[in-house]
């Protein structure tokens, strides 16, 4: 509990959960390294926040261990697990003053001298002149401040953060993603952070994890999770993603050739999730912002090697930085384009014959097997 | 923004038309305490006025009452019937803290591990409300009587014999004793304990509990720390609805006790029915009245749940 002490990754080893006959948490296993910023992302239901109150040990698992560094702490009572939680509404004590809020952790412990500390974590999350108010005098990002320094000040060896931002406005939610990997980056704790925000889960952890109906679809780097979707969960549910069904021409060599509504495109066969087999059937993905838009008329400016696909422009916002267009296209009817809005092109207008290309290393591949619209909606819920 | 108006010199010639309420609506407040105020009036504030003025009269039936602003009344009454008055509160108060003791662990239960027996379970706390107050005390009288199942077991533990040395029953009796009086209080004043109770604990957020355990505090430090500072407001509120009226009560000692124990309720309804004596009894109800007053002030002082609620 103590610098010292603290060390070793998270964990997990089969881990799961039933309730009844109900699987909230399939048998899972996963490794948080030490020190890092790790996000568990997904719509609600999906099993994340299940997965950390087992960690925390406010859910027992139905199988499987869990271990920090070399302890199995599976049968451990939470007061008992070197791991605090910062809760979805915080759950800060309403009848202690934010100083003994704060102090409560330590207090427990028997540590008798605790003002100096106190002082310091709320000075860490710029608090220090509330230390005498009562949480429902604060407002709700300073009892987020609260909630976070009363769970840092144990030196945990985990941080469990349970949707800390969610009811929080969307300007304040941005200031504290920044301020949250501001102490993370500064105390060099293991940050575990379950969020159904992707871009949250993008902009503060260093791992992701998507999880879907008790699974986790993938994991990885932001980046790398954007860039190379590995289901369709994924690509639709981290961003927008364009997926074209196509037929496969051909998949002998480093490149793959499909065809979608007589329209080939090209892409690398290193960023296809599934082998793709000549005659069968590909999803070919791109994301709205790798895409340009040019007239119909100038479709011979167009750079030769690149995927092309003709379209009408069904649909136009201007959203300030960029204007998102929605082109109606053989190979897909709803095809979602963002342009940035460097020069405005005053003939991308409702209705007018377009032609969209794209880089062709700009384009992944996915199981056709799968459904298209997985994780669609929950994208709406969660922006 | 600034609190103070614009000056009312203020050249305004298109002044918005100013929507006030109508005259009716504005009464409407009223309206609605009209009832309420007309039957404190007449049935609280009138009879608090007259027994005021009957505690500082003198006379007789006979001769009739007159004001004679005779407050030795008072002095004399309570120096008299002061172990009546002393005991009352002996009896109010213990019967409180046993009601604490019987109702905050079913309030728990039925706030946090009932599940969906948690209504059915509030019925029967306020199921013994279907009957009359008098009939339970009476059945009361049946189950302690000497010999009866209950005293025989009683007997047979040894209870009786730890009872009878605290002075609390005599020989192998229960009725006509300290304890068949606060075991009637307990008894009838207990839904009052634990509503109050009840509803306290429920508002706590069981997220606090797992926040005290995730910060290393056992399930007892949690229940010390947390969850028993925040049902206060209902420990004040519970102890106060079964103090008050288990003070004034008067049937469970009419009914269970005997001439030793006879509490101030008691008293005060014989001086009015048999002895006539009225500015003595008005002037126990005015010194009951203070006493319980001044109690619970500086209770509710001391308690301060003022941040709580």
């Amino acid at each position: 509990m103590t610098d010292k002490t603290a060390g070793g990754d998270v964990r997990l080893a089969g881990i799961s959960k039933h309730y009844g006959t109900f699987t909230a948490v399939h048998p899972l296993d996963l490794t948080i390294p030490q020190g890092s910023f790790f996000a568990l992302l997904g719509a609600s239901g999906c099993g994340k926040t299940t997965t950390l109150r087992m960690i925390a040990g406010l859910e027992e698992p139905s199988t499987g261990t869990v271990h920090l560094g070399d302890r199995d702490v599976t049968q451990l009572p939470p007061y008992k697990r070197p791991v605090n939680t910062v809760f979805q509404s915080y759950a800060l004590f309403p009848h202690l003053s934010i100083f003994e809020n704060v102090a409560f952790g330590l207090r427990r412990r028997g540590i008798k001298s605790v003002k100096k500390q106190v002082e310091d974590m709320l000075e860490l999350v710029e608090l220090g002149q509330f230390a005498q108010r009562k949480p429902h005098q604060l407002s709700g990002g300073q009892q987020q401040r609260v909630a976070v320094a009363r769970a840092l000040i144990n030196h945990p060896q985990v941080l469990l953060l349970d949707e800390p931002l969610g009811a929080l406005d969307l300007k304040l939610r941005r200031q504290m993603q920044l301020e949250l990997k501001r102490i993370q980056t500064e105390v060099g704790i293991t940050f575990v952070h379950v969020t159904h925000d992707q871009e949250e889960a993008m902009t503060m952890a260093d791992t992701v994890a998507v999880m879907n109906g008790g699974r986790v679809e993938q994991l990885g780097a932001p980046a790398e999770l954007y860039e190379n979707p590995r289901t369709t969960f994924v690509a639709n549910f981290l961003g927008t993603s364009n997926l074209i069904e196509a037929e496969v021409l051909e998949a002998g060599g480093d490149d793959v050739t499909v065809a979608s509504a007589g329209t080939k495109l090209r892409l690398p066969r290193a960023r296809c999730s599934t082998a793709p087999k000549a005659g069968g059937r590909l999803l070919v993905g791109v994301r709205p912002e790798k895409i340009s838009l040019v007239p119909a008329a100038e479709e011979g400016s167009v750079a030769a090697g690149r995927n092309k696909v003709p379209g009408r422009i069904a649909d136009s916002s201007f959203i300030g930085v960029s204007t998102q267009f929605v082109v109606d296209s053989p190979v897909c009817p709803e095809l979602e384009v963002y342009v940035q809005n460097i020069e405005r092109d005053d003939r991308l207008v409702p209705g007018a014959e377009v032609v969209l290309h794209w880089n062709p290393e700009h384009t992944f591949g996915l199981d056709a097997a799968q459904d298209i619209d997985a994780g669609v909606e929950t994208v709406e819920e969660g922006a | 923004m600034t609190a103070t108006a614009a000056p009312p010199e203020a050249p305004a010639p298109a002044e918005p038309p100013v929507h006030r309420p109508s005259l009716r609506k504005r009464l409407v407040p009223y309206w609605l305490l009209l009832p309420g105020i007309l039957w404190l009036l007449v049935f609280f504030v009138l009879p608090m006025a007259y027994q005021a003025s009957t505690s500082v009269q003198t006379g007789s039936l006979e001769e009739g009452f007159e004001v004679t602003w005779h407050f030795r009344t008072y002095w004399d009454a309570l120096a008299e019937y002061y172990p009546q008055f002393l005991r009352s509160l002996l009896y109010a108060g213990t019967a409180t803290l046993l009601c604490l003791l019987l109702g905050y662990p079913l309030a728990y239960l039925i706030a946090f591990k009932a599940g969906r027996w948690r209504n059915l379970l509030l019925v029967l706390v306020i199921a013994p409300f279907f009957t009359s107050f008098l009939i339970r005390t009476l059945a009361w009288k049946t189950i302690l009587a000497d010999g009866g199942p209950v005293v025989a077991v009683l007997n047979s533990v040894g209870f009786l014999d730890v009872t009878s040395w605290l002075g609390l029953t005599q020989g192998e009796r229960v009725l006509a004793t300290p304890l068949a009086v606060v075991c009637g209080l307990t008894y009838n004043f207990l839904p009052f304990m634990i509503l109050p109770l009840y509803t306290s604990l429920e508002r706590i957020d069981a997220r606090l509990h797992e926040a005290a355990g995730d910060l290393y505090a056992t399930p007892a430090t949690t229940f010390r720390k947390v969850t028993f500072p925040l049902s206060m407001p209902g420990v004040v509120s519970g102890t106060l609805l079964t103090f008050i009226p288990a003070s004034g009560d008067y049937v469970n000692a009419e009914l269970l006790g005997s001439t030793d124990t006879r509490m101030i309720g008691n008293v005060i309804q014989s001086q009015y029915l048999r002895i006539l004596d009225y500015p003595t009894a008005a002037a126990l109800s005015f010194i009951l009245m203070a006493a319980v007053l001044v109690m619970v002030t500086i209770y509710i002082r001391r308690a301060g749940t003022e941040d709580l609620v």
